[in-house]
């Protein structure tokens, strides 16, 4: 039998946690109480509340959790307003696994790996940080920088204090935007922080944040020598179909759902400037 | 190859119509679109070009494609597909064939759309040679003979009948069942048309555009061109070229509350319109200039790129008939397709 790729699989809310005033995270499985499909990090998927819309979003968890998948989601929207208003136990529907992944099996393998995020962009990374955490003999060193506007906005703290923060061979910094009672840690934008963090620019660096700190943080890195070839980012554009059909997240001859949401820097460079 | 008298061609329609469905050109309030065949209706097998190509046959304007049923916290995904009937698309040009190749490449590709694969199985495709190419029409310029479409079964027509000549095993198991109609002969009479029909498609108007600027390695020469400011400038969005364009296949999927639940559908959508790309947070193209550069781009650049240099324009001339604006696709070939242009 063909696979079915508009029509989705029923996936049920085992789990809601609140990350930060506008962002949620939530645990999905199949009816059947297992996990819905296999991915690869930077993978996305659709979900949908049927008489509300589809969206795609990038799936948090990491391949190497075999119970459940986890979408941590912003409200921003018409749809991601009702996921929001979803208590455990109801039903959505989740269709995927879509796009090309990080390339955790390839060009990863072996490298010291630097992860830059900003507010929501954690969202894609903590999949592949995870992964990288789960086979961590695969890999080099591990850094990861990460800042939000606040305190308060900074998404699934509590497994970056517990678990991220004590890993071997894995430092983490953390950055706000603007000083806050009860932060002692470091304040200031993203770009900026990388650059006064004199980073080794013989890592493999992975960008996920809006792309005005994507921007910015890309031309820091430049100046400290990294290359081109090895910085990584997602891009997000409107989707409905998920298999470069329905032609919304066409740029240049690249579909971002099929032949993205990850792509080399350079490979951005080839497109025209219209993401 | 056969033949069969013109007036008889009501009785051919007849027979195909008692084994399977019969899609044909039928005149309607004066316009010409394709349409289930019913005794006494006026099939126009004549005019050109049918106001809306036949996509439709396998993309139709709307579509559902699942209901949701809800019952407490319990929801129901419901297939809301039927068998497909066989049925047989009659009449068709050979740019509008040539566009459903293009549709295939899109819908086909792996993962396969099965709505649209379902429907391109159950058809056969009767094509019909033009004889009368109007000054609208470029499909020489994409390598299209107007002469001899493929399909199944290719078509000629001339005052006195109907020649029938069968291309594929779907076209032979056709013939099959209307052979008795049929006499033998009317190669001469088709060579005939087709020497004369060549003669008016190499004068006209556009027979010579140069499309030789449009290469993959000049993608972002192009995009960048100034002069699409100026090509655009008198767009309206209004999205009648990519309706009425038998390759233009993007689609909208979207929810409908009923009584009996929802009903996910997808439906043409065009990238024409300011909210094709726009989400929560923005969008990428906010102004018309980008939307208008964007589908001339991606039928005469980036579709090629990734389909081995195939356009994803057939010539069919139907935006340059119906823009309201008199914009068009020739104009853009003029415009930044290579200096023979000129």
């Amino acid at each position: 039998m063909t696979k079915e790729t508009l029509i989705p699989k029923i996936g049920v809310v085992t789990d809601i946690r609140k990350d930060t005033p506008d962002v949620k995270t939530f645990r999905v499985v199949g009816t059947d109480g297992k996990k819905l499909f296999q991915h690869m990090p930077g993978q996305c998927a659709m979900v949908s509340i049927p008489g509300v819309g589809e969206c795609m979003f990038s799936i948090t968890s990491s391949p190497t959790n075999e119970e459940y998948m986890e979408f941590s989601i912003k409200k921003c929207g018409c749809v991601t307003e009702v996921i929001h208003a979803l208590e455990v136990g109801a039903q959505i529907t989740v269709r995927g696994p879509y796009g090309k992944n990080f390339p955790v099996e390839e060009d990863f393998k072996g490298k010291d790996l630097l992860f830059i995020a900003g507010g929501i962009g954690l969202a894609p990374l903590r999949s592949v940080i995870n992964y990288v955490r789960h086979y961590r003999s695969n890999y080099g060193k591990v850094v990861i920088v990460y800042g939000a506007r606040s305190k308060d906005d900074l998404v699934d703290i509590e497994e970056i204090q517990t678990e991220w923060m004590n890993e071997p061979n894995m430092e983490v910094y953390l950055t706000i935007d603007r000083p806050q009672e009860g932060w002692d840690g470091h304040v200031g934008f993203v770009p900026a922080y990388v650059k006064e963090l004199g980073l080794d620019p013989n890592m493999t660096a992975v960008l996920c944040g809006p792309p005005i700190m994507i921007k910015f943080t890309l031309a820091g890195l430049l100046e400290l020598g990294f290359e081109k070839s090895r910085v990584y980012t997602t891009l997000e554009l409107r989707m409905k179909c998920g298999v470069g059909k329905c032609g919304r997240c066409n740029v240049g001859d690249k579909f971002v759902c099929k032949d993205g949401p990850v792509f080399r820097m350079t490979e951005l460079d080839e497109l025209p400037d219209e993401y | 190859m056969f033949k069969i008298a013109k007036e008889r061609l009501n009785e051919l329609y007849a027979k195909i119509n008692g084994q399977m469905g019969l899609f044909i050109p039928v005149k309607k309030a004066g316009e010409v679109n394709y349409e289930v065949w019913r005794e006494g209706k006026e099939v126009s097998l004549e005019t050109l070009k049918t106001v809306k190509s036949p996509k439709n046959m396998f993309f139709p304007q709307t579509e559902n494609m699942m209901k949701f049923k809800t019952e407490g916290k319990n929801l129901e995904i419901i297939d809301v597909r039927g068998e497909k009937r066989p049925f047989v698309l009659f009449g068709v040009k050979a740019c509008d064939y040539k566009a459903i190749e293009v549709l295939d490449k899109v819908f086909l590709a792996d993962p396969v759309d099965t709505y649209y694969q379902s429907r391109r199985n159950a058809t056969t495709i009767v094509t019909l040679a033009c004889s009368k190419p109007e000054e609208s029409c470029f499909c020489s310029v994409f390598g299209i003979d107007a002469t001899a479409p493929q399909g199944d079964v290719t078509t000629w027509l001339d005052g006195e009948n109907l020649y029938w000549q069968a291309n594929t095993e779907k076209g032979e198991t056709l013939t099959a069942l209307v052979k008795d109609l049929f006499a033998e002969g009317g190669e001469a009479e088709v060579e005939a048309q087709q020497t004369a029909t060549k003669t008016i498609i190499d004068s006209l108007p556009f027979a010579n555009l140069d499309l030789s600027k449009f290469k993959p390695e000049n993608l972002n020469e192009l995009f960048n061109a100034a002069e699409w400011q100026e090509m655009s400038e008198a767009c309206l969005g209004c999205g009648t070229c990519t309706f009425v364009c038998p390759t233009c296949q993007c689609f909208d999927i979207r929810d409908f509350k009923t009584n009996e639940g929802v009903i996910r559908y997808r439906c043409w959508d065009s990238c024409m319109y300011s909210d094709f790309t726009l989400m929560a947070h923005g969008n990428s193209r906010t102004t018309q200039m980008q939307r208008f550069r964007q589908r001339f781009m991606h039928k005469l650049v980036y579709y090629p790129s990734q389909n081995d240099g195939l356009y994803s324009c057939v010539g069919c001339g139907r935006c340059v008939n119906k823009c309201p604006q008199r914009l068009n696709i020739v104009k853009v070939i003029k415009t930044l397709g290579g200096k023979d242009n000129d």
